[in-house]
């Protein structure tokens, strides 16, 4: 194409959005321009102004504070989830990929009863055997997350273990955790990045969706999702409520696929 | 080619001209429903489904008591005041001794199957009400029946000693057809309006009894929309698909931008944060009362409702009259300090607990926000956890697992039993593992006081003793709003969970 | 033939199996559906009571027993809370959200291919990144947050539409699906996105090979070189997507009958894990499930049947 040479638009963009946001949601672990909790009768409902960018909530707890902290919430879940799902994909998928055999019809069968399985059930089990708290949820989502990594790891591995390299690294006796992580898994990171990156968006939705039906982050700990179903009531009176916690979640999900949009494009 | 695209771009810029459009909404929606008179057919906004069994004895959910309250009469029933009317019955007369209540069953009363309403379908109904009842206070009431026969039109109920609340009894035995069997699902009563279909999740649909016997409703239909989610109802009724909502948050009405009228009243439910008595740190009545110390409800009110509410003392809500009794509202005035004070000779200094709610009641959950944020002021360390409704049942309110939690009762009958039975220490229903000797001895009292006063004066008496010993940080009684199509008038609150279709009609 | 009898065979074992895990799930949360249906009712004796009338008090084994040879003899059981026959309770909830689904599917196919074809084919800088960008953004509008906009826009600003009003199918077709059109775009709108990127990108791959110069070369129209060549091989991943994407729909419709207050089986499954209304759950998690395989496996055979390559796999 001979384009190369032009900056990558998407990968500056991608960047700059994520750097922001990064530098706004780690600002938010440690600071909020109020507490995420206080609450005071005479400021409720205030509109976005200087003093609050998204204006307040029905208690008077300043949105923008409570986005921060939501959208570090939503942040750290999501990278965790997609950590978790992609480890054990890897684990699970490279050992399918390259041996083969029963252990990688049974393995995959459970992938397929995973994948069929309503995730909501799926995330209420575990939840209410474990109760409702962000590393249950982690682990919940995490288990959900692994079948898809796994399914496409195991494809490479079925397709490169046959490749002569090798082969003739077998031949000369390297071990096999060698061939599967220093040999072939480098190959299959191409296509792992934009599964990560698929992953992290979808991690980031169906925490909001949790939170949305209601089986996600306990209150009074702020949650995008349940941010945003709070925020139906008052759609009409106090719009700001909805569309700051909604876009964080837009904006969130953009500034990855940009990023992952550049990458690939620069790689081409 | 490039047209196409210019079509994708609007496609996508709508979201984003959203927040641009906002500000111009007030004006917009204001006074577009319609107010055609004359129209006969209510759509009404209910924000849970009905119970499984519509039967009338079956029935636990106050959310389906409060629309079956259309269908179901019993020989006498409740009026807006408090006070009980003839239904099915025309006329009572009581003994002497307050010991024998006769009733006169009316002339040509007529189910809405058309079968007239005889004697026998009266004792019938009494006799599987006793049997069946899932409320434990009713089938208790009832137990203590000495006898009860018919003759003609006459039905006697002989009682071993005088009851003065005894009519609330009766009211809350619906009277229905004898060996109908399908109560379950195709609930056949009395009422002004007549049970015509019920889709689940979906609506169900009332008519109006043409043949009632206090004349036809003006209403002809009404058609009850089931939405399970009260931020999804909302937006229906403010996009004007609904004639009349209830159980609305002071929020929710302010934001509504299409000119309904508006209605306040009382939601008739104790909320309170109910403490399990029974189980460490809450068995000590001094960590008890600290919390109550550290709740400001004034504050409680004003952020959650803008002040509307009315506060509570005890486990009764005002709507009791006589029965209520407001000087237990102001017991434990806001004190953090005192608290403090309080839970350091209890040795429970640094004090932390769950609170437990059901998830599907957001004013519920929003009190607990608050209360979670006040308490901590008061160094008091509470945590949420957010609980399914099914779960709320089986761990809080059946398996008494829970350290504290935030729920309203409400009165299933007229009767201050229907709230205050619970807390007897052997009834089954006594979640909070209350015990307390006088107490019991003061609801015994109740029930066999002589005559009204003694007995209200009982109740007041059990009402004290569950403040004195902060049985439960009592909160409020919440206000109700309901929003109605200004084509429709004639909305009345009743003390109970009741929604009144045949009081309501075309505006004129 | 080998292959189908293969997936067929897998499919009824995971079906098997999914079943099995609905039904232990149901042994493991907290609560029964005598807890729901008592209420605050509840006593020890009556919840004793009631638990054997509906057979609770039998060994859970024993009960996955019964209900799965009823099951394959075509009963689906009772439900416990709505007291009707799980058959009779999906035959009405069904239709609606098979229609949300088909009609979002629909969308999803009429609009993306022709906007994909388009972005594959512009030649402008400037419109490709406007293209791509704004792809990006539509990716990244949860469905849940543009049906809250568009309940909002369309409902309460420009009362185009009543939200809860839904109109049953039974009742006008017409009005059951003018109602769905909204919920079946928040559900299609990321998908026709993903789509059209996806063939954007594979239109503009095989636009790099030799056998379009070549064809170019021997004059053959521009337009006959994409229909015959070069869509047909760059279709091939956008159909398994689009598979895929049909069963993504289906579990989409949870959450969007909850936004939309849609009475189907997404709200009923939602309401009937909280009802602890396990026949209806058990159902409802067979048919998802076996909906989700199936679609997977047409997948995979359009996989094989569009890309002989894969045939040896």
């Amino acid at each position: 194409m001979g384009k190369k040479k032009k900056i990558n638009g998407y990968l500056l963009t991608g960047g700059i959005l994520s750097a922001l946001l990064t530098a706004v949601i780690v600002t938010g672990f440690f600071w909020t321009p109020y507490s995420t909790t206080a609450m005071n009768a005479k400021e409720k409902m205030q509109p976005p102004s200087l003093a609050h960018f998204f204006g307040t909530d029905n208690f008077g707890r300043d949105v923008f504070s409570r986005v921060m902290q939501g959208a570090g919430t939503s942040f750290l879940i999501a990278i965790l989830v997609v950590l978790i799902g992609c480890s054990a994909g890897i684990l699970i998928g490279s050992l399918c990929g390259y041996f083969g055999g029963t252990a990688d019809l049974i393995l995959m069968r459970i992938c397929d009863t995973i994948t069929a399985f309503p995730a909501i059930l799926l995330a209420l089990v575990i939840i209410s055997i474990a109760g409702s708290n962000v590393s249950n949820i982690i682990l919940a989502l995490g288990i959900l997350f692994i079948p898809s990594f796994a399914r496409v790891v195991r494809i490479q591995y079925a397709g490169i273990r046959d490749l002569n390299y090798i082969k003739s690294a077998r031949l000369a006796g390297v071990g096999t955790g060698r061939i599967l992580y220093s040999h072939i898994l480098p190959n299959t990171i191409p296509i792992l990045v934009p599964a990560m990156t698929i992953g992290f968006n979808n991690a980031v939705l169906a925490e909001a969706s949790m939170s949305f039906l209601g089986i996600g982050i306990q209150p009074p700990q702020a949650s995008l999702g349940s941010m945003l179903k709070d925020s139906q009531n008052y759609l009409t009176s106090a719009p700001w409520y909805a569309l700051g916690s909604g876009f964080m979640i837009v904006l969130m999900i953009l500034a990855f696929s940009l990023l992952s949009e550049g990458f690939q494009q620069s790689n081409r | 080619m490039k047209r196409r695209i210019a079509s994708l771009l609007s496609l996508v810029v709508l979201p984003c001209a959203l927040s641009m459009g906002f500000g111009a909404t007030a004006v917009m929606a204001a006074g577009t429903k319609n107010a055609s008179s004359g129209k006969t057919e209510l759509v009404v906004g209910l924000s849970q489904d009905l119970d499984n069994s519509l039967d009338p004895y079956q029935i636990t959910a106050a959310g389906t008591r409060e629309v079956l309250f259309n269908v179901f009469e019993g020989l006498v029933k409740p009026d807006t005041d408090g006070s009980f009317v003839d239904a099915v019955a025309s006329g009572h007369s009581v003994s002497e001794d307050g010991c024998t209540y006769t009733f006169t069953l009316r002339d040509g009363v007529k189910f809405h199957n058309g079968e007239a309403v005889t004697s026998d379908d009266v004792l019938y109904s009494f006799e599987t009400c006793a049997a069946t009842a899932t409320n434990t206070a009713v089938a208790g009431a009832l137990s203590d029946i000495q006898d009860i026969t018919a003759s003609d039109n006459e039905i006697t109920i002989t009682l071993p000693e005088a009851n003065s609340s005894f009519l609330s009894t009766v009211s809350s035995v619906s009277i229905i057809p004898k060996d109908y069997t399908d109560q379950a699902t195709a609930p056949v009563g009395t009422g002004p309006f007549r049970f015509e279909s019920y889709s689940p999740q979906d609506k169900v649909v009332f008519v109006r009894n043409e043949d009632y016997y206090g004349g036809a409703p003006q209403l002809e239909k009404v058609i009850c929309r089931i939405y399970e989610d009260a931020n999804a109802l909302f937006t229906s009724l403010d996009a004007g698909t609904l004639d009349m909502a209830s159980h609305l948050a002071l929020e929710q009405v302010n934001s509504l931008s299409n000119g309904y009228e508006v209605i306040e009243g009382e939601m008739n439910l104790v909320q309170a944060l109910y403490l399990n008595n029974a189980k460490a740190p809450f068995d000590d009545e001094k960590v008890r009362q600290a919390l109550c110390y550290a709740v400001d409800v004034d504050s409680l009110l004003e952020l959650t409702e803008d002040g509307h509410g009315a506060k509570l003392g005890s486990s009764i809500y005002p709507s009791f009259t006589k029965y209520f009794d407001e000087t237990l509202v102001d017991a434990y005035p806001y004190d953090p300090e005192k608290a403090a004070e309080l839970l350091e000779e209890a040795g429970a200094s640094g004090l932390s607990f769950t609170i437990k709610v059901p998830s599907n009641y957001q004013p519920h959950v929003d009190t607990a926000n608050v209360l979670v944020e006040m308490l901590a002021a008061a160094g008091i360390n509470a945590s949420i956890q957010k609980v399914e409704w099914s779960t709320w049942l089986s761990d809080v309110y059946q398996g008494r697992d829970f350290e504290a939690t935030v729920i309203g009762f409400d009165a299933a009958y007229l009767s201050p039993d229907a709230l205050l039975q619970r807390w007897v220490s052997t009834d089954s229903s006594n979640m909070i593992g209350y015990s307390n000797e006088a107490y019991d001895a003061a609801i015994e009292k109740a029930h066999h006081a002589a005559d009204d006063e003694a007995q209200v004066e009982a109740y007041k008496e059990a009402q004290k003793i569950l403040s004195d010993t902060a049985a439960n940080v009592y909160l409020q009684d919440m206000a109700d709003f309901v929003v109605l199509n200004p084509a429709f008038t004639g909305y009345e609150f009743y003390p109970l969970y009741a929604i009144d279709f045949s009081k309501i009609h075309p505006a004129e | 033939m080998k292959l189908v009898l293969k997936k067929t065979a897998s499919l009824i074992i995971t079906l098997f199996i999914v079943s099995l895990l609905a039904f232990l799930a149901f042994q493991i949360i907290p609560g029964d559906p005598t807890t729901k249906i008592l209420g605050t009712n509840a006593s020890p004796e009556k919840v004793q009571a009631l638990r054997a009338q509906l057979g609770l008090d039998r060994p859970v084994l024993l009960r996955y027993w019964d209900w799965l040879v009823s099951f394959l003899k075509g009963d689906f059981g009772t439900s416990y809370n709505y007291l009707r026959p799980v058959g009779s309770l999906l035959a009405d909830k069904l239709p609606v959200t098979i229609a949300l689904t088909l009609l979002s599917f629909v969308m999803t196919v009429v609009i993306s291919i022709p906007l994909g074809i388009l972005a594959g084919r512009v030649r402008s800088q400037a419109a490709d990144h406007a293209g791509v960008v704004l792809n990006q953004v539509i990716m990244a509008v949860p469905p849940f947050f543009f049906g809250i906009l568009s309940c909002y826009l369309f409902g309460i600003v420009l009362k185009w539409f009543q939200p809860g009003n839904y109109i049953s199918l039974s009742d006008s077709v017409a009005g059951g699906i003018s109602y769905l059109l909204l919920p079946a775009l928040s559900l299609a709108l990321p998908r026709i996105a993903m789509t059209v990127r996806m063939l954007r990108g594979s239109i503009r791959e095989e636009l790099t090979h030799n056998y379009v110069y070549t064809a170019q070369a021997r004059g053959m129209s521009p337009g006959k070189i994409l229909i015959r060549h070069v869509l047909k091989n760059a279709m091939i991943p956008v159909v398994t997507f689009l598979a895929v994407s049909a069963a993504e729909i289906m579990t989409g419709t949870i959450i969007i009958e909850q936004v939309f207050t849609i009475p189907g089986i997404g709200r009923l499954l939602v309401s009937s894990i909280g009802n602890r209304d396990f026949p209806v759950v058990q159902a409802i998690v067979v048919l998802l499930a076996a909906w989700i395989m199936i679609v997977n496996f047409i997948a995979d055979m359009l996989n094989h049947w569009m890309d002989p390559r894969l045939a040896g796999m």
